[in-house]
């Protein structure tokens, strides 16, 4: 059972891959639309707004290269497909094969990255070229530990924007919803600005909150900057589980709720 | 052209649109806390940034919120108009249903830029003009007439700018077809006009003031309300708008010259 459970994952994402490589262009524009972090470090290195802050230009450089990278990795977007597909009616067939539907999701979005690595590495590349100062190769610990936190940040996204797929079965238009909660994750996760500098009656509760750990935690761990890993990686776990929870019990309530199209 | 005429369709088109909107009306509620959770974050981390400096390109604080208020003006005015619309021509190329558009007895760049409204968006614009207020309050600005002239000038020259750009990008779907993120390349270089365009690097700065001429959407208006706006700027302004809009109006006629139907 495991045997075929594997195989079915491999062709998903072989399907899926090809259906990605399909889009090379969209999914190249895409890695550029996600360059907000340049702009960011251009105003805080131009400006000398880091020197407070104890953070010397390379190292402001390369946490907001990682934490484009780590965004370019992470992003979610299984509200938008789902809405779609449950507003067509597309899930039904999908709910009565023998294969939860998020797994089609699931290899959509790692198909996705992988078309997207090249992408970003170019993108890194031309960064590089400009700030040849900048230029750093993570040892190989670090370089599997990021990888590892990101992954994880991917997961944590991926099942809160699964939770809010599944309000598609009661509103139908869950996108407004995950538009709202991108605001937190923009504001909040250290995409545009590092969480360190943020101030002391932000800082108190942040940490409280998932948004820290989805681009912050990563790019830190990526970048060399001092984090603390295992209690970081722990809490991302941690987010891991209790989205999933919720994830389990919308899911099944949400799929008694629904009526198919057409019955 | 009969203005009068297109008027009424006009008035037909919102009356649609706000007919399918208010089917769903939880959403323009979400809408309205997204928009205001949005404009907190930016003021939050304008914010950072002053914590950590007095000025920034030569702005305090306190001007610095003027592009805040303006951006947050436009990006309503992108969400009411632009976004709705001109995301959908991909849906019409990409099915052929361009077709039914171009054999409508009216002009087409009219139908498919204002065929749809998203009544959430005038939230936005009425937050942004709250802000606007605000910011008049504490710069001490004493309200014209002629400042208000030149201002509704300036801004409509930056609708005109903003506008085009997002039509010049979804017209080449004509040829590329598959091109739905080309609109978030463009969102994501628009960002950088919520700040001064002085506080980037110079080379930033050129690129922002010709290639895609951010500069010109949000600072020259804010420039303007402080009172720093030289009068060539305003002209200038006056002048890349219309190249702009004149651009995207004989770039859309050739684009059609392109336009294979969906079967053929």
């Amino acid at each position: 059972m495991y045997k075929s459970f594997l195989y079915k994952i491999i062709t998903l994402l072989k399907i899926q891959y090809s259906n990605m490589l399909e889009y090379r262009v969209e999914i190249a524009l895409w890695a550029v639309s996600g360059i907000i972090p340049f702009f960011m470090l251009n105003i805080w290195t131009n400006n000398g707004l880091n020197e407070s802050l104890n953070i010397s230009n390379i190292m402001l450089s390369r946490y907001f290269i990682s934490a484009f990278f780590v965004r370019q990795f992470s992003v979610v977007w299984v509200v938008f497909t789902f809405e779609e597909d449950a507003l067509l009616g597309k899930i039904s067939p999908y709910l009565i094969q023998p294969l939860h539907p998020f797994f089609r999701y699931f290899a959509q979005h790692i198909a996705e990255q992988i078309t997207r690595f090249p992408f970003a590495l170019l993108i890194a590349f031309i960064f590089f070229i400009l700030n040849p100062g900048s230029f750093w190769i993570p040892n190989l610990k670090t370089a599997l530990l990021a990888g590892l936190a990101t992954f994880l940040s991917f997961l944590i996204q991926f099942l809160m924007q699964s939770i809010i797929a599944t309000i598609c079965f009661w509103t139908e238009k869950a996108s407004s919803i995950e538009k709202l909660l991108f605001i937190p994750t923009l504001f909040l996760s250290g995409l545009l600005a590092p969480v360190e500098s943020f101030p002391e009656f932000v800082k108190t509760w942040v940490y409280f909150t998932p948004f820290p750990y989805l681009i912050n935690f990563p790019a830190n761990l990526l970048s060399g900057n001092t984090t603390n890993i295992s209690s970081g990686i722990f809490i991302q776990i941690i987010w891991v589980f209790i989205f999933f929870g919720v994830f389990s019990k919308t899911w099944k309530s949400g799929t008694k709720k629904f009526t198919a199209m057409g019955i | 052209m009969n203005i009068r005429k297109y008027f009424k369709i006009y008035t037909l088109f919102i009356n649609t649109s706000f007919g399918i909107e208010m089917e769903y009306k939880i959403n323009i509620f979400i809408d309205l806390i997204t928009a205001l959770l949005g404009l907190i974050g930016s003021v939050f981390l304008l914010s950072i940034f002053f914590d950590n400096a007095s000025s920034i390109g030569g702005w305090s604080f306190e001007q610095a919120l003027i592009i805040q208020g303006i951006y947050t003006i436009l990006n309503g005015v992108t969400n009411t108009w632009f976004s709705p619309n001109l995301t959908e021509i991909v849906k019409y190329i990409r099915e052929g249903t361009l077709d039914f558009v171009l054999i409508k007895p009216i002009d087409s760049q009219f139908w498919i830029s204002l065929k749809r409204i998203s009544p959430s968006g005038l939230i936005e614009i009425g937050l942004g003009l709250l802000v606007l207020i605000y910011c008049l309050n504490i710069n001490e600005i004493k309200i014209s007439l002629s400042l208000m002239v030149l201002f509704a000038m300036t801004i409509i020259c930056s609708i005109s700018i903003l506008y085009s750009l997002w039509f010049l990008i979804s017209t080449t779907t004509i040829w590329f077809v598959k091109t739905w993120n080309a609109t978030e390349v463009l969102r994501s270089f628009l960002y950088i006009g919520r700040f001064p365009l002085n506080s980037f690097s110079i080379s930033l700065r050129v690129f922002f003031s010709t290639v895609i001429p951010i500069t010109f959407i949000t600072t020259i208006p804010s420039e303007l309300i402080l009172g720093i706006a030289p009068i060539w700027k305003i002209i200038l302004e006056i002048v890349v708008s219309y190249i702009f809009l004149m651009i995207s109006r004989k770039f859309w006629k050739y684009a059609l010259r392109f336009y294979s139907s969906a079967s053929s």
